[in-house]
This record gives C-alpha cells, sequence and structure tokens, in this order.
C-alpha cells in the first residue's frame, strides 16, 4: 500500500456520505407537488370560451390582452379554493389586480352558487368544462394561478392556494419589471 | 335488518358507478390499440406523484387517456403526442428523461462511477505491484526454509 494514497482514498466514503446528506437534507424542505411549469415565459395558449354568467359570450386570449393579468383557475368541488378566495377579494379590492377566473371542470349552477355566496373578485369567469385548456395550461389541479402579461405572456405559475406570502414573494417582482400592477 | 338490506344496496349501487368509470376506446384497428396501451403506460400522471396515465384513477389522467385516445384517432405520432405532453407539463410527464444539461448526471452518472472505480482499481493494482517485490533474497529463502523445517521436525 502507498502511504501517500491512504489520506486521500479513506476520505471518500466520507465525502460521498456528505454529498448524500446533502441531498436528503434538501430533499426535507422540498415540496414533490410542486412542478417546475413548462409554460413559463411562454405565450399563453390560444382559447375561446364561455362566459359563466352569460353562457353566449365567447372570450379569446385577444380580449384579455392590454394590462397584466392574473388567471385563477377554481371549482366548487376543490377546497382549498374556498381557503384563498378571501385572498383574491383583496387582490381585486385594495390592488387592484385584474384576476380572470377560470371555472375548471365545474357544474354552472353550483359555480354561480358559489360566486353569489362568497362574493366575485373576478373581473371576468371563463367556463373550461372540459378542463382543455386546463390542459393547455399544464394544470394538475385546483387552485392554480398564473401571472401573464399585459402582452400575453405567462410570466409565472403558482400550484396552491394565493395569500399574501405568495403573492409579495412569487408574484411582485415579477411584475415590477412590467412597470405596471395588473 | 333495514340497516343491513341498505348496507347491501349501498354496495351493489357503488360497484355499479365503480364499473361505469372504467373508460371505454373503441378502436377500429388492433394496432392503433396497442399503441394506445403502450403510450398511456409510458407517461406520468401529472397529478401522482408515481404512477402511469394508465395507472390513475385521477380525473386528469383520465381526460388525458382521452385526449391520446383522440390524437391517435387524429393520425399522430407518438414523437408528436410526446412533444405535445411534454409542451405542457415538462419533463415530469415523461418517465424516460430526455438527454439535457441537467439531466446528464443521471445519464453519465453510472458510468463516470464505474469509470472513477476502474481506475481507482488499476492504480491500486499497479502499486502493489510495484511495492511488493515477489522474489525473496538468499537469506530470506533461507530462513523460510529453516522455519519449514522446524514445522515439518515438530510435527513428527
Amino acid at each position: 500500500m502507498s502511504k501517500k494514497g491512504i489520506p486521500w482514498i479513506s476520505a471518500i466514503p466520507l465525502a460521498l456520505f456528505l454529498i448524500l446528506a446533502l441531498f436528503l437534507l434538501r430533499g426535507l424542505y422540498m415540496d414533490p407537488r410542486e412542478l417546475p411549469s413548462a409554460l413559463e415565459d411562454k405565450p399563453l395558449p390560444e382559447f375561446a370560451l364561455p362566459v359563466l354568467q352569460q353562457p353566449d359570450r365567447i372570450v379569446s386570449k385577444q380580449d384579455l390582452l392590454g394590462k397584466p393579468f392574473l388567471i385563477n383557475i377554481w371549482a366548487t368541488w376543490c377546497p382549498t379554493c374556498y381557503v384563498e378566495h378571501p385572498y383574491l377579494h383583496t387582490l381585486a379590492k385594495e390592488k387592484g389586480v385584474r384576476i380572470i377566473g377560470l371555472n375548471y371542470k365545474d357544474e354552472r349552477e353550483k359555480a354561480l352558487n358559489y360566486l353569489d355566496k362568497l362574493g366575485d373578485p373576478y373581473e371576468l369567469v371563463l367556463v373550461d368544462q372540459k378542463g382543455r385548456l386546463g390542459i393547455d395550461l399544464g394544470v394538475y389541479g385546483a387552485p392554480e394561478t398564473f401571472l401573464v402579461s399585459a402582452d400575453g405572456v405567462i410570466l409565472h405559475r403558482h400550484a396552491g392556494d394565493m395569500n399574501e406570502r405568495v403573492w409579495q414573494k412569487e408574484f411582485l417582482p415579477r411584475l415590477q419589471p412590467q412597470g405596471a400592477t395588473p | 335488518m333495514i340497516l343491513r338490506w341498505f348496507l347491501m344496496l349501498a354496495l351493489l349501487l357503488g360497484g355499479g358507478s365503480a364499473l361505469a368509470d372504467i373508460d371505454v376506446y373503441p378502436f377500429e384497428d388492433p394496432k392503433q390499440e396497442e399503441r394506445f396501451r403502450r403510450l398511456i403506460e409510458e407517461f406520468r400522471c401529472p397529478k401522482c406523484q408515481n404512477q402511469t396515465l394508465s395507472d390513475s384513477n385521477a380525473p386528469l389522467a383520465k381526460d388525458l387517456r382521452e385526449l391520446i385516445y383522440e390524437q391517435i384517432q387524429a393520425g399522430k405520432t407518438d414523437a408528436e403526442i410526446a412533444a405535445f405532453l411534454q409542451q405542457r407539463y415538462g419533463d415530469f410527464v415523461l418517465y424516460n428523461p430526455p438527454l439535457k444539461a441537467n439531466t446528464a448526471l443521471l445519464w453519465f452518472g453510472p458510468f463516470i462511477a464505474l469509470l472513477l472505480v476502474l481506475v481507482f482499481l488499476i492504480r491500486r493494482k499497479m502499486a502493489r505491484a510495484k511495492e511488493s517485490p515477489s522474489v525473496l533474497t538468499p537469506e530470506e529463502q533461507a530462513r523460510l526454509q529453516t522455519l519449514l523445517n522446524e514445522q515439518n521436525k515438530d510435527k513428527a
């Protein structure tokens, strides 16, 4: 055995262990449900969907552009949507944020009832009954919220409930370079 | 008694609705059906942590199965269907990760580890060969002989 070789070779298992421990430690603080969005910095997909309150009125992507806005995917079957609903009111009323609701795979009557009872923070609610825009957006559950720039580019996607912390940490920093509040 | 009947009825009704949930996709071409079966095994359900589209009962997995069915009917190739899903849900849906900068370690890591071990083993072997001369000096040879002789004497 070469005496020179011993120290660095015997350090290898320890180094490997430390690297593994570091990865495992990091894993403790990661949410496996949080997926990277494949759509960030890509244009919002094209769509033409009816408005919840006026089923005859069809709205497309072009009708929404001009100022940044949020797309909030919600449904009456989604418990977390009830949780985040009050904060959507705060965003709309106090911060003047444009929120487009996307009623995702829901029933019209129930959705109307929900907004009646809990109030309507949305500029517009579109109906995605079959969930096809949801698939185009890569939605895998509700609620999800997308930040869209004035010219229709997806700046950010957040899966889970909207709240003050998420707004401050994830949405505002991406909005400020845009120079305007939605 | 009434409760028992009620439970039985509930079981029957529940079973019926579970059966109704199994989707049926009519295929005219058995080759297309085989492609469909293979494709839904190949993609991961985005809603679930580790289930294929075919395994999962999530409504989203059902929607995506339907979508794959439609795309097969529309004559899309496997690569086009994979690209469609990847554009929307990212690499997460692929069980077979593409070779990219951030997956290079995943692809080449095992080979790099193997190479390192080989280099280590060869170096050690070479170092040993250099340091331990296999031939004994004449004095050592003589000493060995006396030791062996002594041992033989003891036995005898």
